[in-house]
């Protein structure tokens, strides 16, 4: 009987967050944005599985782990159809889509070699600007440029 | 607008523009008023451009005030190391108003953030430089009587051209139309024809403007750079179809003015000065009357 069921490609948790359909190209920068390398409780990912909607997809099983909102959604510049999942008991208790924040600090390098933000000891700032498709892009507090999620180098 | 910075022209709404623009005109008619005696203005040029420069100081100096700072950071702890931080919170302390030119895109900004006194941008890198803007609309408007309705011709390099970016948005209040004169390579960016559809303006682009100069009532030319250029056969076959000359103006409005940020290389040809239409010299006086309105409002003493 066991055999029949199909085998989870990465194992459940019992208690915390689960984080689905992150873009696989993008997995190491979500990781690093949500700063995963300080997490110290059990953490298992997959990546490369197969997706019908994004091609290659990411998953990250984080076990006690939940976020703030406004920390969750800074993912969602590269990682915008992110799918939440936070569990209780091994059950999804909530399930939603992470959310474009308006603005983000402190997480992204500008991408203007010539930005203040880039030469001297300065926080960054971005708004978050849509474009079309469903796309965005940051426009800097500072120097007024913008850099494309796509190519941003994340802290 | 006492206590507030100017960094880019956007922090002005359009009522601030044209409050800042009654107030020039109150300066260029009664030039003579002392009403910056006792105030510290820092002048801080962290790359040299002696034609802002003079303009403020000279600003600075009709209104009675006094100036310190300096023209390049040659002579500056800028070149021990010292982080801009700390030189702009060092100088609130001496002054009642900072004017600040840096080579870095955002360092006005990043200015206004740490400084205890108000900060006035004179350039950062290719972003913001917004008195130069607050003069242009000051010169459309003295030489057109209004800004509303009004067909303006940006020439020249679009792509890297601060002024003509700021032009653009604070023109945008004033129902424009724009003509884009360019060549291929240094066309208006994607993000500023966005920007003219979202608020409804119409705008067209072209690469040769001779047959359309009868249209314009404002004509705004600036200087194609060499290095701006990938190929520069490119640049030596371009820089001649952007030169405006006297023959061309022929048949155009009788309101027609000229205006260049300078300094011209040889996008308008000399013979162009003595026509009715070249406006750019009296441009650069306007400077002085606007950064006159701009600092007193600033200070709050008008």
């Amino acid at each position: 009987m066991a055999d029949s069921k199909p085998k989870l490609q990465v194992s459940a948790i019992k208690n915390g967050t689960v984080i689905d359909h992150i873009p696989a190209k993008h997995l190491f920068k979500v990781i690093s944005i949500l700063n995963l390398e300080h997490i110290k409780t059990q953490i298992t990912f997959g990546t490369n599985l197969e997706s019908k909607k994004l091609g290659y997809k990411a998953i990250i099983k984080l076990s006690k782990v939940f976020f703030k909102d406004e920390d969750i959604n800074k993912i969602a510049l590269i990682a915008p159809h992110a799918k939440l999942n936070i569990i209780k008991d091994f059950n999804v208790t909530v399930k939603r889509q992470v959310e474009v924040p308006d603005q983000i600090k402190g997480i992204a390098k500008c991408g203007n070699p010539n930005c203040i933000t880039n030469n001297d000891n300065v926080n960054t700032i971005f708004y978050v600007i849509p474009k079309d498709n469903e796309k965005v892009v940051l426009k800097c507090h500072y120097c007024e440029k913008i850099t494309d999620p796509e190519d941003m180098e994340v802290f | 607008m006492k206590n507030k910075s100017l960094i880019s022209i956007n922090d002005y709404s359009k009522d601030q523009i044209l409050k800042t623009l009654d107030l020039a005109e109150d300066f260029e008619e009664n030039p003579k008023q002392r009403l910056l005696e006792g105030k510290v203005i820092a002048t801080l040029f962290f790359e040299p451009s002696t034609r802002t420069r003079l303009s403020f100081e000279s600003a600075i100096n009709r209104l009675g005030g006094e100036i310190i700072g300096f023209s390049s950071q040659d002579s500056t702890s800028v070149k021990k190391g010292e982080s801009l931080k700390d030189t702009i919170k060092t100088v609130s302390n001496y002054c009642d108003l900072i004017v600040i030119r840096h080579p870095l895109e955002g360092s006005a900004r990043y200015a206004s953030e740490v400084a205890s006194v108000p900060v006035i941008n004179a350039g950062d890198g290719t972003n913001q430089h917004p008195t130069q803007t607050m003069l242009d609309l000051y010169s459309i408007r003295k030489t057109q009587n209004t800004l509303e309705n009004l067909n303006i011709f940006l020439v020249g390099d679009l792509k890297y051209g601060r002024t003509v970016h700021s032009l653009l948005m604070a023109m945008s209040h004033f129902n424009t139309t724009y003509n884009f004169v360019s060549p291929e390579e240094l066309r208006i960016p994607e993000e500023y024809k966005m920007f003219l559809k979202e608020h409804k303006l119409q705008y067209k682009e072209h690469i040769d403007f001779t047959d359309i100069i009868s249209e314009a009532d404002i004509i705004y030319m600036t200087r194609i750079q060499r290095e701006r250029f990938s190929d520069p056969m490119e640049y030596e076959k371009t820089k001649n179809s952007y030169m405006l000359r006297r023959d061309m103006l022929k048949g155009v409005k009788d309101n027609l003015k000229i205006l260049h940020p300078l300094p011209r290389i040889n996008e308008i040809n000399e013979d162009v000065d003595e026509s009715k239409q070249s406006y750019y010299f009296t441009q650069a006086l306007n400077g002085v009357y606007t950064r006159m309105a701009i600092m007193s409002s600033i200070l709050g003493v008008k």
